[in-house]
């Protein structure tokens, strides 16, 4: 995917701490891109169109042309409801239908200044501590690092695909599929069962 | 002068049939869309959009197929002693957009029993519950069934169910590959004496229609299908265009069905634009599809149809049961269809249920059917970890994905008057309507079954192999032990029974035949129509009543008749 140099919407003090939060709570997703994950989607509508909804229908990583790199427009109402829950409603009557909404950039506008500049640098039981005293936006950056960890490459986490890779996890496969062969375990015996899965989880 | 013989409100599966009955019977038509297309072309020749595709995030976390909640709240209750509300986002919601619900959906497409349509009759009443019978027959639905099955293209085996009803013919297409998980739960419910069988699917086993077959990509169920071997309504669609009669218009949000100085005869529809300008469509015939939630919604802020007060009332889910074991090794269920294979002993009581029924002071009690299944992405399995040190060692394990098989029992819902859609007299759209409100609470009936059910279940999966079971539901039985991820909602995507069918104008919505009683030119061609839930998926039943109606509109006589 195209990206640009540096972070769209984060300052890079901030990239660094969301990074090192994030790895806090998801392992390995800092390496993986989480905090390009989490800059991507607070600075969704800096690009045009909006990087909300990939593209389709292949990656092209298993066949097929490469179509998740054209991100998908918005329409009239799917631009306000995003808007709104990325920018929150800053007193538009049009997003206050149902009262405000505070939006994703005040939670970690908020967030990260109680997570302190110096996150990154740390002990990890201070960074743990810190963590727990915010505990929403502990579970929103815990949601958003499972996000960026598990996602498509594309929306700017788990890149290179590492993050299904660190679990086995194959991602999109089309338009290639499973064959029904391939449906079943190599190893199945003659009852169907693998033998006992092996360390990694894998039969 | 009117802009087309009948307007259709809705493209979803049953608004979908509609347009291709009646183009197919030289009418012209205009469908009316509240959502984005994303599926077809509009210009000829209808190619699929190809914006669907494998991608957890944009299908399962973004709202990619709608509607936005935030956009689009609705609200629920238990009762009237939880006040206004306990919960405002997304309840039951069905994708809102070209092809409704049936792009989302994995496609168990399973018909009812002969039963199903009369139930009062078969089983007799139960207190606190509006049990009728329905004022048509499965033989008169048999011929619909088959067409839609044809149209659809439904993957099955025909002999395979022994509980199944009768069949005029065989399936178009023989059934897809067994999913791994459920080649070791289907002979284990055998051995426990149940009677498993290849779930007939609307996935193309074999290239059908145009599309290709089914290649198994595990990313089903939520998702739309990127190379279209789904049974979603683009065939539907596809041939209704191809007539040169039908023209989509989506993002057009219907607000009011226009009446002429009678009162009884709609001349069209208004609606808003994308720029949210007031349209409107004239036509001799008003066709409402807008699924069993949405429905009665329009109706309501209309204060329309409603002169037996039964608008929104008798709504009915299904009640469901997820019973979830956990195996020592991987089943693969990534790869396949999300469920292959079905059980329908539940819905088919023996002395045992009986028994327990009378037990419990039922009469009777019904179960529903079981899928067997699995298929969670990583990112819904990942966000159930605790965050911490032990994520990765978690998810490389993947107790919960890999190794997790899911039995998921669709519990028949008793109708109620009480379980019903209203208007929330507070929360409302982008658009400013009043946001639709739930109010559902389950019958004993169901608790009863579903607590009768479940070990049955569990038993099945430690045959099969799991070191340990759980049983839950949704929505959480009221002395549930633990809360359940999926909320104080129903999560069931099967909504039905909101302008209830009968012979009977005062105690009825519509007609046999789908027709509105107060209104005489305007049809309903969605889930809505039910009289009762039967423990079945049910959109192949609304189908085959959709293009019955439909039919019955043009004059047109059943299909093969
Ligand atoms: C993940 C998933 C899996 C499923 N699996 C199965 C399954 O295996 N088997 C099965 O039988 N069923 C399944 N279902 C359910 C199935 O999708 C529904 O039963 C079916 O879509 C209902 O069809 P419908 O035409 O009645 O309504 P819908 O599909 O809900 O379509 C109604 C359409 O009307 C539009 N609309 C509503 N109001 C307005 C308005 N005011 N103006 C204009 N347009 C409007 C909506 O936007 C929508 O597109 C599943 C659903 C989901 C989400
Ligand atoms: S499993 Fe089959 S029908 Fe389902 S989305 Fe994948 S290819 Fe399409």
């Amino acid at each position: 995917m195209i990206r640009l140099v540096g972070p769209v919407w984060l300052s890079p003090e901030d990239h660094a701490v969301v990074a090192a939060a994030g790895d806090r709570l998801v392992p390995g997703s800092a390496e993986t891109g989480v905090a390009d994950y989490v800059d991507t989607l607070l600075g969704a509508f800096e690009f045009d169109p909006p990087r909300i909804w990939a593209g389709g229908p292949f990656s092209g990583r298993h066949g097929g042309e490469a179509g998740f790199d054209s991100f998908l427009a918005l329409g009239a109402v799917e631009e306000l409801a995003w808007r709104t829950r990325i920018e929150g409603s800053r007193g538009l009557p049009e997003r206050e239908f149902n009262g405000p909404v505070r939006g994703l950039q005040e939670e970690y506008r908020d967030g990260l200044a109680s997570l302190g500049t110096d996150f990154a640098t740390l002990s990890p039981e201070e960074q743990d501590a810190r963590l727990g005293a915010v505990p929403e936006f502990k579970a929103l950056l815990y949601r958003h690092a499972c996000e960026g960890m598990y996602g498509d490459p594309v929306y700017g986490g788990n890149r290179g695909g590492a993050g299904w890779a660190a679990i086995g996890f194959a991602g999109d496969v089309q338009p290639r599929g499973w064959t029904a062969v391939e449906m079943r375990p190599p190893a199945a015996s003659e009852d169907g069962r693998p033998p006992a899965a092996s360390e990694d989880g894998h039969a | 002068m009117n802009d087309a013989r009948a307007v259709i409100v809705g493209s979803g599966p049953g608004g979908a049939t509609a347009a291709d009955v009646l183009t197919a019977a030289g009418w012209d038509v205009v469908i009316l869309e509240k959502g984005r297309n994303h599926l077809i072309d509009l210009e000829a020749p209808y190619e699929p959009k190809g914006e669907f595709s494998n991608d957890e995030l944009k299908f399962g976390f973004r709202h990619f197929l709608g509607p936005d909640p935030l956009a689009e709240p609705r609200t629920f209750r238990r009762g009237e002693a939880d006040g206004d509300r306990i919960h405002v986002g997304d309840v039951n919601n069905l994708p809102s957009t070209v092809g409704g619900g049936g792009p989302h959906a994995d496609g168990k497409l399973p018909r009812f029993r002969e039963d199903d349509f009369h139930v009062r009759s078969a089983f007799g009443p139960i207190e606190g519950a509006a049990v009728e019978d329905w004022p048509l027959t499965y033989d008169e639905l048999e011929p619909y069934y088959a067409e839609v099955e044809r149209l659809i293209g439904v993957a099955g085996a025909a002999e395979a169910n022994p509980f199944a009803a009768w069949r005029s013919g065989p399936y178009p297409m023989p059934p897809g590959p067994d999913m791994y998980g459920a080649t070791l739960t289907a002979p284990a419910a055998e051995k426990l004496g149940l009677h498993p069988y290849r779930a007939p699917t609307g996935a193309n086993s074999e290239p059908y229609d145009g599309r290709p077959a089914c290649n198994n990509c595990g990313f089903c169920g939520f998702y739309g299908c990127p190379i279209h071997a789904k049974g979603d309504p683009i065939a539907s669609l596809r041939r209704a265009l191809l007539t040169g009669r039908c023209e989509i218009r989506p993002e057009a949000y219907v607000t009011e069905v226009v009446l002429d100085g009678s009162g009884r005869r709609a001349t069209g529809v208004r609606y808003l634009d994308a720029g949210r300008r007031v349209q409107e469509v004239r036509a001799e015939h008003v066709v409402l599809a807008c699924g069993a939630f949405e429905t009665p919604r329009l109706l309501l802020r209309n204060g329309l149809a409603n002169s037996s007060g039964l608008v929104g009332r008798f709504l009915t889910v299904h009640f469901q049961t997820f019973v979830v074991g956990g195996f020592p090794f991987d089943l693969l269920g990534d790869r396949g269809r999300a469920v292959t294979h079905l059980h329908d002993d539940f819905i088919v009581p023996g002395p045992d249920d009986v028994a327990a029924a009378r037990e419990a002071g039922l009469p009777w009690m019904k179960g529903g059917v079981v899928e067997h299944g699995s298929a969670a992405g990583p990112i819904q399995e990942a966000v159930e970890y605790p965050p911490g040190e032990l994520h990765t060692a978690a998810m490389r394990e993947s107790a919960l994905r890999r190794k997790l098989w899911v039995f998921t029992m669709q519990g028949e819902d008793l109708p109620q008057a009480t379980n019903r859609i209203d208007l929330d007299p507070a929360v409302v759209d982008a658009w400013g309507f009043p946001a639709g409100r739930l109010t559902y609470s389950p019958h004993r009936h169901e608790l009863v079954a579903s607590a009768h059910f479940a070990p049955k279940l569990e038993a099945v999966l430690r045959e099969a192999g799991a070191e340990w079971t759980i049983a839950t539901t949704s929505p959480p039985a009221p002395d549930a032990a633990f809360d359940t991820p999926l909320g104080v909602a129903p999560a069931s995507r099967h909504i039905m029974g909101t302008c209830r069918m009968g012979a009977d104008p005062a105690t009825s919505v519509v007609d046999p035949e789908g027709r509105f009683w107060d209104v005489e030119n305007m049809v309903c061609a969605d889930s809505s129509v039910f009289v009762t839930a039967a423990g079945y998926n049910p959109t192949l039943t609304l189908t085959a009543l959709a293009h019955r109606t439909a039919s019955k509109l043009a004059g047109i006589g059943p299909p093969g008749g």
